[in-house]
């Protein structure tokens, strides 16, 4: 395993680009996810790294050895495919094999490096099987074995969840997770599911049109999202409309002066998680405290969801803990909220400039 | 429910009529085959196995037994040679074009074969004055090779036709990762497609070899003098008699086709191919 280094890399269709300027060093050992909306250009960043697309301007490095160029045969890279893309005429040990072979590596040798992948992956047992007679769960854990078989520099996993059903997903996700820390495995996975992105990664890359818009920790993501965009597609976010005032004062178009740590200047959003919020008599010495009108409720079960009408165009969904005994809002009670000033993060509006 | 059982027995008696249309020549050729008199009539007036010897005793029909397998073998693994890698263009590599040369690859199923047969032959003539033209002196017309050559054009539609019916569901992602894995694109040609496409190239090759070894109109004008291909041997022999050696020469060319369907079938299904 080794360190991968993508130099603004760039895929460009005409006038369209799919990869923007793209520049990110992933350290040995590292679990890197690409996450972001399908049209991102996640999976086409994955492929360039894989060597199946041509990059249009930049530079791939592996191992310190730049494969920009390199076709994919001659990369080393070890890449799960979404859809498995196990062989289905040859045998669980023979498709595991394949990229040993390839490698013209010694008969004994390989028996011994299937035979260790696929205890790996917990399938001791199924080398003589075809793909056909296993489980969806067991093709993902055979296309596994066989993507780390032959020791590639990297693990490339498209989508690898995406056809497994809820409940394995969780399963294997963690499965997969020890694994890539017991090997030291540098891996670059591609996923559009927050939670699958958020449960496994060391650092993420949140991507959207082409580009990379924050890369960084979960906290890093989390905490301190760099666009609006970030706020909203990690984790849930309440915006408000607004304009940003001098001494660190927020004006939403709905007419509420609210307190925020930002300096930003200008038309902007007012980004704020709703589990920030809190709720009852301990909001009126916050910062902000506002009374509204609850709208709407989502009963989830441990919480529930309300959304508070502040003004007539600020609205904001708001987490309340379920706790026995406790009284429960109801729809069109009056509500007190408030939230501290660090709470909230204001964002320029999106396009006008980022 | 009584409506669906009508229904039911309609799509039987169907079903049955449609193969008793195909069946009944075949089972009256092979019931002639074994009929006492030389003059074919009903009733029989007993049963021999007398035509199959006298059969073999025709070398006519021997040497043209010989000739048809002959040309059917080459032909096939022309046709495929030709129509396997032509299916993976098609279907992989579509441009403006693509539509273009898959209507061109069918053509041959087009035309009657008699038209096609004339118009090979007079390029065969052509083909023959201009190496001549050359100062070379070699034989086009009534050659095994030009034989051959036609009879792979023939077939080239249905190896075209099959091969890509078998690539359409092809998942294309276990080429990359035959890729992905160290293959090189000829590695993972020869490891991974043509394996997964088998049944198709299998089915390919016994339709190819089944319509040249059955063909008649196209070989007419393309045997030279005394090397003739069965159906010709069968047709030229019945404008002299009409004795049941024919019968019993349909006979065995019946059991080799069912004998190369049935062994097909052994390797793939071929209910899932065609």
């Amino acid at each position: 395993m080794a360190k991968v280094e993508i130099e603004s890399l760039s895929k460009r269709y005409g006038e369209n680009f799919v990869v923007k300027d793209l520049s990110i060093d992933i350290p040995q050992g590292e679990f890197l996810v690409l996450l972001g909306p399908s049209g991102c250009g996640k999976t086409t960043t994955l492929r360039m790294i894989a060597g199946f697309v041509e990059p249009s301007a930049g530079r791939i490095l592996l191992a310190g050895r730049d494969v920009t160029t390199l076709p994919p045969w001659k990369r080393n890279t070890g890449l799960v495919f979404q859809s498995y893309a196990l062989f289905p005429h040859l045998s669980v040990e023979e498709n595991v094999a394949f990229g040993l072979e390839m490698r013209k590596v010694s008969p004994a040798e390989r028996r011994a490096a299937v035979a260790e992948a696929l205890r790996l992956v917990r399938l001791e047992g199924f080398g003589a099987r075809l793909p056909r007679q296993l489980s969806g769960g067991q093709q993902q854990r055979v296309a596994l074995a066989r993507a780390l078989a032959f020791r590639p520099d990297v693990l490339l996993l498209d989508e690898p969840l995406s056809n497994l059903d809820a409940k394995l997903r969780e399963e294997v996700r963690v499965e997969i997770r020890e694994l890539q820390q017991k090997l030291g495995l540098t891996t670059v996975m591609v996923t559009h599911d927050q939670d699958e992105a958020l449960s496994m990664a060391d650092r993420l890359v949140v991507m959207a049109q082409g580009e990379a818009r924050q890369i960084g920790t979960q906290r890093d993501l989390y905490e301190r999202p760099a666009d609006r965009f970030v706020a909203g597609f990690v984790g849930r976010s309440n915006f408000l409309d607004g304009g940003a005032a001098p001494d660190g004062l927020f004006l939403s178009t709905g007419g509420l002066r609210i307190a925020c740590a930002s300096r930003a200047r200008g038309k902007g959003i007012l980004a704020l998680r709703p589990e920030a919020v809190s709720v009852g008599p301990e909001a009126a010495c916050l910062d902000n405290s506002f009374e509204g009108v609850v709208e709407y409720i989502s009963y989830l079960g441990s919480v529930l969801d309300v959304r508070v009408r502040l003004s007539p165009q600020d609205r904001i969904i708001v987490q309340i803990a379920n706790r026995s005994g406790e009284v429960l809002p109801k729809m069109g009670d009056t509500l007190k909220i408030g939230w501290p000033a660090t709470a909230g993060r204001v964002f320029p509006e999106e396009g006008v400039s980022r | 429910m009584l409506q669906r059982s009508w229904r039911r027995l309609a799509l039987d008696a169907a079903a049955l009529a449609s193969l008793a249309f195909i069946l009944v020549p075949l089972v009256f050729v092979t019931w002639l085959a074994f009929f006492k008199q030389e003059i074919p009539s009903f009733p029989p007036e007993g049963y021999t196995l007398h035509w199959f010897s006298s059969m073999l005793t025709q070398k006519a029909i021997i040497d043209g037994f010989v000739m048809s397998a002959e040309v059917g073998v080459v032909a096939t693994l022309v046709g495929l040679a030709l129509g396997v890698p032509a299916a993976l263009g098609l279907v992989r590599y579509t441009s403006w074009w693509g539509g273009a040369a898959s209507t061109l690859l069918l053509m041959p199923l087009v035309v009657p074969a008699i038209v096609l047969g004339t118009a090979i032959y007079v390029a065969e003539v052509e083909a023959e004055i201009l190496v001549y033209g050359f100062g070379i002196e070699t034989p086009v017309i009534g050659t095994i090779g030009g034989l051959i050559a036609a009879h792979a054009l023939i077939v080239l539609p249905w190896v075209v036709r099959l091969v890509t019916a078998s690539l359409i569901g092809f998942d294309r992602s276990i080429e990359e990762a035959a890729q992905n894995l160290g293959a090189t694109p000829v590695v993972t040609l020869r490891r991974i497609t043509l394996p997964v496409i088998r049944p198709g190239v299998v089915a390919a090759a016994l339709f190819a070899f089944v319509i040249s070894f059955s063909n008649l109109e196209l070989s007419l004008f393309l045997v030279g003098a005394g090397r003739t291909t069965l159906p010709i041997a069968i047709l030229q022999y019945l404008e002299w008699k009409i004795d049941p050696t024919i019968a019993a020469a349909s006979v065995v060319q019946i059991a080799i086709i069912a004998a190369a369907m049935l062994i097909t079938d052994r390797f793939v299904k071929l209910t899932q191919v065609v």
